[in-house]
């Protein structure tokens, strides 16, 4: 029981230190720090939204079609950022694609990130033959601009929000296992691998606990930036039609479904795209302080 | 250097026939029997399933289907378009000037405004302009295109009725397109008035498609050119007295261009993916809005032929990214 407790109270010690560490440099980066901000009331939104919003995200007010937001003329307190076509709350749709936006963000990046985490590891440890057969694969669905190659798969699949996101993973996975390979492979000669590989540490216990931790400063970069073009991904394909289907308030379909009415009412175009860019910057944002932050070379200078 | 050329065009050779491997197995993966979904509400007679099975080759055994295909692919056969019922690579080939118009001019867009930014910010690090320029950046590079071309619509066609909402020229003026770009094409016809009607239905899809290429360009000039202003022979030029000009313009630009004209090149898949949104916006009859409009039609061949020809021209445009690359570097030839 002391032993245990020792053993926490030590990791405690030493986790913080990194964590302050790594703290002390994300700071000094104001606009990444604005970046996490905006996030926290992304995320918030997002978790949170539905018992915040004024109305139902998808009920239709049907006397009150495309009525202008509050500061002009014939809008009212009622709908803050006025009604769209069906007659309704642009708030409360905003709102509820929060969390749309939030989700498929997590969703991709997980699935992307671990799949590619895991081919990465196995190219860098695999013998020669079977690492050029995987960077091969990796080189050929990268040879297809990313946003078509998406759009043929949903187009397999069938339109909908899951399939867009499995699409969009399958189309960003390459950049991870470039770049676990590449890191892996930077980090095999080095001295510590080789003292843990005489040690006797299986080939599993090398791959995922000896090489993987020192490889995660650029995959969590990656992360990141990756995040915010699988929402912007996800936002093309619904505006598209090949995304989340109508009535979801997803905010790239609401912009689909704004789009005949651009010339007469420009609060249904503008805020769900604005709302889009401002939660896309903010990762950005964040991703840009997170690579100073955890980029060794930079840290030096 | 030829060793060089040589290995790279090895490697090119797997990649090309795991694309055609891919765009072949497309058709093969759709749920539903092609042949049926391509008969449409008519349906078909036994006799005429069998004969079109038979034309199409889906009654042989795959590996002899993939062989087939990739013969007719070497030799330009992607097959007829179910709608048009003209061949796809005659189809690609009289859409793709419209593209490539658009793409070019989009280029020099993003190139003439994104490298003096850089080189300003560069210069002005962590002053005004440097934080100005590189947010502004940054929010380019963070733009969901599809809204900006809508707001930019709302704004110019919109309110200010200074450019028009689609196509490529006004309905009113007709020409022969021998060369296909319409500038070149609407300035040859001599008429009145087209021209300026061109570059009107230009302006608005060269900035929607230019605005991440100028994003990421002005960023990649910025850190290009920061590294290089801090090696030795730039504090010796500053040493023998040149002007700023001189030493930010020539010296360090010069050698700052290497990393920069990769990032261009490599923005050629960004390019197109932008296209398929830019070309939906604006009706521009390219190869975006023809493969957006072949996936709701479900026009396969299309489809299919269109992603293998995108890929081919991509990994091409790369490949030759590359070589270029170990031609102004000898460094990379050695590895």
């Amino acid at each position: 029981m002391d032993d245990a407790l020792a053993a926490k109270a030590a990791t405690n010690e030493v986790r913080p230190g990194r964590l302050r560490e790594f703290w002390f440099y994300f700071r000094e980066n104001r606009g990444a720090v604005i970046g996490l901000w905006i996030f926290a009331i992304f995320a918030f939104l997002a978790l949170f939204g539905t018992w915040l919003a004024p109305h139902d995200a998808t009920a239709q007010f049907r006397s009150n079609t495309l009525q202008p937001p509050f500061w002009q003329e014939g809008g009212d307190w009622t709908f803050p950022l006025g009604t769209d076509p069906l007659g309704r709350d642009m708030l409360s749709r905003l709102i509820e694609g929060a969390r749309y936006s939030f989700f498929v963000g997590i969703v991709v990046v997980s699935i992307a990130a671990s799949g590619g985490i895991l081919v990465g590891l196995i190219a860098g440890f695999a013998p020669k033959w079977l690492d050029t057969i995987i960077m091969r694969i990796m080189d050929i669905i990268l040879a297809f601009p990313s946003l078509l190659l998406a759009l043929v798969l949903v187009a397999i699949l069938g339109p909908s929000l899951t399939n867009a996101m499995i699409a969009i993973a399958i189309v960003l996975q390459p950049h991870y296992v470039r770049l676990t390979r590449a890191s892996v492979m930077s980090e095999k000669p080095k001295d510590y691998v080789i003292s843990a590989r005489v040690a006797g540490a299986g080939r599993l216990r090398q791959m995922f606990i000896t090489v993987l931790p020192n490889c995660l400063a650029p995959i969590i970069v990656q992360a990141a930036l990756s995040f915010s073009t699988a929402i912007l991904d996800a936002a093309a394909l619904g505006f598209l039609g090949m995304g989340a289907q109508p009535p979801t308030p997803e905010w790239g379909t609401m912009l689909a479904e704004a789009r005949e009415f651009i010339l007469r009412a420009w609060w249904v175009v503008t805020f769900p795209g604005l709302a889009i860019l401002v939660t896309v910057l903010a990762i950005n944002l964040m991703g840009d302080g997170l690579r100073d932050a955890l980029d060794p070379k930079l840290k030096r200078s | 250097m030829l060793n060089y050329v040589l290995s790279r065009l090895l490697t090119f050779v797997p990649t090309f026939i795991g694309v055609t491997l891919i765009s072949f197995a497309f058709i093969r993966v759709l749920p539903g029997d092609p042949i049926i979904v391509m008969a449409g509400e008519r349906g078909l007679t036994e006799e005429r399933y069998a004969e079109l099975s038979e034309q199409f080759g889906f009654d042989r055994p795959i590996y002899a289907q993939f062989w087939d295909y990739l013969t007719g692919v070497l030799q330009g056969d992607l097959g007829n378009s179910f709608v048009t019922k003209r061949p796809v690579w005659d189809e690609f080939f009289s859409l793709f000037p419209a593209t490539l118009e658009l793409s070019i001019c989009a280029m020099i867009f993003a190139v003439a405004l994104g490298l003096p930014a850089g080189v300003i910010a560069a210069v002005n690090r962590g002053k005004f302009f440097d934080r100005a320029l590189m947010s502004t950046a940054l929010i380019g590079y963070s733009m969901p295109i599809f809204w900006w071309a809508l707001l930019l619509i709302i704004v110019f066609s919109g309110n200010l009725q200074w450019t028009p909402v689609s196509g490529r020229i006004d309905l009113i003026y007709y020409f022969p397109d021998p060369t296909g770009f319409m500038l070149i094409d609407s300035l040859a016809s001599g008429q009145t008035g087209a021209f300026a009607s061109a570059v009107r239905h230009l302006v608005l899809p060269t900035i929607v498609l230019g605005t991440i290429p100028l994003a990421v360009i002005a960023r990649q000039t910025r850190s290009a050119m920061l590294e290089v202003l801090g090696e030795d022979y730039i504090r010796t030029a500053r040493a023998k007295g040149l002007s700023p000009g001189r030493i930010n313009g020539v010296h360090a630009l010069r050698n700052a261009l290497i990393p920069v004209i990769t990032v261009i090149g490599l923005s050629v898949g960004t390019l197109l993916a932008g296209a398929i949104l830019t070309e939906t916006i604006f009706s521009w009859p390219g190869i975006g809005k023809w493969m957006v409009d072949s996936i709701f039609r479900r026009d396969y061949p299309v489809v299919q032929g269109g992603l293998l020809l995108i890929a081919v021209m991509v990994m091409i445009v790369n490949l030759t990214v590359d070589m270029l690359y170990g031609v102004i570097n000898p460094k990379i030839r050695k590895r």
